[in-house]
Parts: C-alpha cells; sequence; structure tokens
C-alpha cells in the first residue's frame, strides 16, 4: 500500500536533516535512509559477504543511529558517522557468526604456500581508463566474497574504506604486522582469483 | 646478489613478496627498493606479479565511490523495521 506523499527536498541540507531527525519527525527518518542506505548496504555487503547478514547490518545501523542521535556531535559529517556505526556492526556480525574470525590465528599471519602467485599472465586491463563496468564489478566483489573474513575485513577497511594501518589494527583488535601481513595475503589471493578473468590467455610474459 | 628468480623457490618467493607489497604502498627502505627494482628488470615474472597486484589494488580502490542500488523490498524492510511509511 503506497504511504503517503513526502517531500524529501525539505532535508536538502545536512543541517535540516539533522534538525528533523533530532525533532524526531519521521520523514526525516525517511530521508535518511533514502539518502544513506544504499552505501551502507553496499559496505556491509562487502564485510560480511552474504546479503541476508548484511541486511541485518542495515537494519541495526539505522536502529543504533536513531538511538544514538543525540550523541552525534556533528565533527564529522553524518554520512562518515552512518559508516562507522556500519563498519562496527559488521564485525560484531562476524564475530558473532564466524568462529573462526574471532579465534587468533597463527596461520593468517604468515604468508602460506597457497598465497604465492600461480598465475603469471599480464593483464591488459589499465585500471585509470577501465569505467568500472557491471561485470567487473561483479568480479570484484564475487573475488572478495571468496576470501576467508580475517583477510576480507583487513582488505576491506584498508583498502576500500581507505583507513590507515594503525586505524585497522585498532578496529579489529589486532597488531599492526598482523594487518599487513593480512592486507598482503588477502591482495595475492584477490590478484589470484581477478586473474582467471583479467589475465590474457596465452600470452606468456 | 643473484637475480635468478624460481617461483618454486618459496623462501625466497615469500621473501619478495614480503617486499612487493611494501612497495606497492611505499614503505620498502630504499635499499631495498633499489635491490627490489634491479630484480623486477630481471624477472618477467615478478614484474607480472607486481603490475596485477598494483592492478587489483587500483580496482578496488574505485569501488568506494562506485554507485549502488539498494534492492526495494531491502529498503522496504528497513522502513518497516524503523516503523516508518514507506514513501
Amino acid at each position: 500500500m503506497p504511504g503517503p506523499k513526502i517531500d524529501l527536498s525539505v532535508y536538502a541540507s545536512e543541517t535540516a536533516l539533522l534538525d528533523g531527525l533530532r525533532a524526531g519527525e519521521p520523514d526525516a527518518c525517511t530521508c535518511l535512509v533514502k539518502r544513506f542506505a544504499p552505501l551502507v548496504y553496499a559496505k556491509a555487503v562487502r564485510m560480511v559477504a552474504d546479503p541476508d547478514e548484511a541486511e541485518g547490518v542495515l537494519q541495526l545501523t539505522f536502529i543504533k543511529a536513531c538511538e544514538k542521535l543525540s550523541t552525534f556531535e556533528g565533527r564529522s559529517g553524518l554520512g562518515t558517522w552512518l559508516y562507522r556505526i556500519a563498519t562496527n556492526e559488521a564485525l560484531m556480525q562476524l564475530r558473532r557468526g564466524h568462529a573462526a574470525f574471532a579465534t587468533l590465528d597463527t596461520l593468517d599471519e604468515t604468508i602460506q604456500p597457497a598465497d604465492l602467485p600461480q598465475n603469471l599472465h599480464a593483464w591488459p586491463i589499465d585500471p585509470a581508463r577501465a569505467a568500472l563496468n557491471a561485470e567487473l564489478h561483479g568480479q570484484l566483489d564475487h573475488a572478495l566474497a571468496a576470501l576467508p573474513a580475517s583477510l576480507r575485513v583487513v582488505f576491506v577497511l584498508r583498502e576500500i574504506e581507505g583507513l590507515s594501518t594503525d586505524e585497522t589494527a585498532a578496529a579489529l583488535d589486532l597488531g599492526e604486522s598482523a594487518v599487513k601481513v593480512r592486507l598482503h595475503r588477502a591482495r595475492l589471493r584477490l590478484r589470484e582469483l581477478l586473474a582467471g578473468y583479467l589475465a590474457t590467455e596465452g600470452d606468456d610474459p | 646478489m643473484t637475480y635468478a628468480h624460481k617461483h618454486d623457490d618459496i623462501a625466497r618467493c615469500q621473501e619478495l613478496l614480503g617486499q612487493l607489497n611494501d612497495y606497492v604502498d611505499g614503505e620498502l627502505a630504499a635499499e631495498l627498493c633499489h635491490d627490489l627494482e634491479l630484480h623486477l628488470a630481471d624477472c618477467p615474472d615478478c614484474r607480472v606479479v607486481f603490475d596485477t597486484l598494483a592492478k587489483t589494488i587500483s580496482l578496488y580502490r574505485t569501488l568506494d565511490a562506485t554507485p549502488v542500488e539498494l534492492p526495494q523490498e531491502v529498503e522496504a524492510r528497513l522502513l518497516r523495521r524503523l516503523s516508518l511509511p514507506l514513501p
């Protein structure tokens, strides 16, 4: 059943949106969802690699955001604040659902023989010029989802979210050297996974 | 130092791969950079690994800015969970 027509342009500026949220206006909350839910969901999918779990993360993120709104000081943008909540929720989800994620696995901290490059064909793609088409996008997400969670979250936080090594270490409660090794291993695995799609077949370097 | 490098030499590969990652991040000590660059110039396999590793990272870094569509039913369930009317 279609609800009443809502004019979301009232909340075009972040200040107006915040005022509306603080005043408890339902339309402001709907606007918050419209504006930020797509990216929160995309980030959650990348972190937890499961659409159902990502939806749970999405819902908890917005529920917590609404609860904590009074503590939002506006030092960062609303988006940045929401993405931080989403990252925390995704990490909690992973800790709950994946026993191996929470265990300190020393095997994670060294490059394994399985990480070593197998495919040694060059890639003709130029990332700077490659329009990120849907097919390539799908391949990138598919490869990321194939990583074990312990490597995937480090890669997502460092390379996609742009966190520093320190920040990633703090978010995951890991040492900096562990973050570095996991990042290296994730990159190598992703390289290998993407090589099947991006390497030129039969073109021996 | 010799630059003969076989990819079945696991110990050597691990050492070089670790360096390669630091090199990609610009965090490898200058002296080691020089050695690694000499090695890359001489080892086509390592050159491919370096090049494709750098491309892997570049491709993923563009993902954050990529617009995404939230599935309609996911949005509808979120709004319901927040007790909001569907717009």
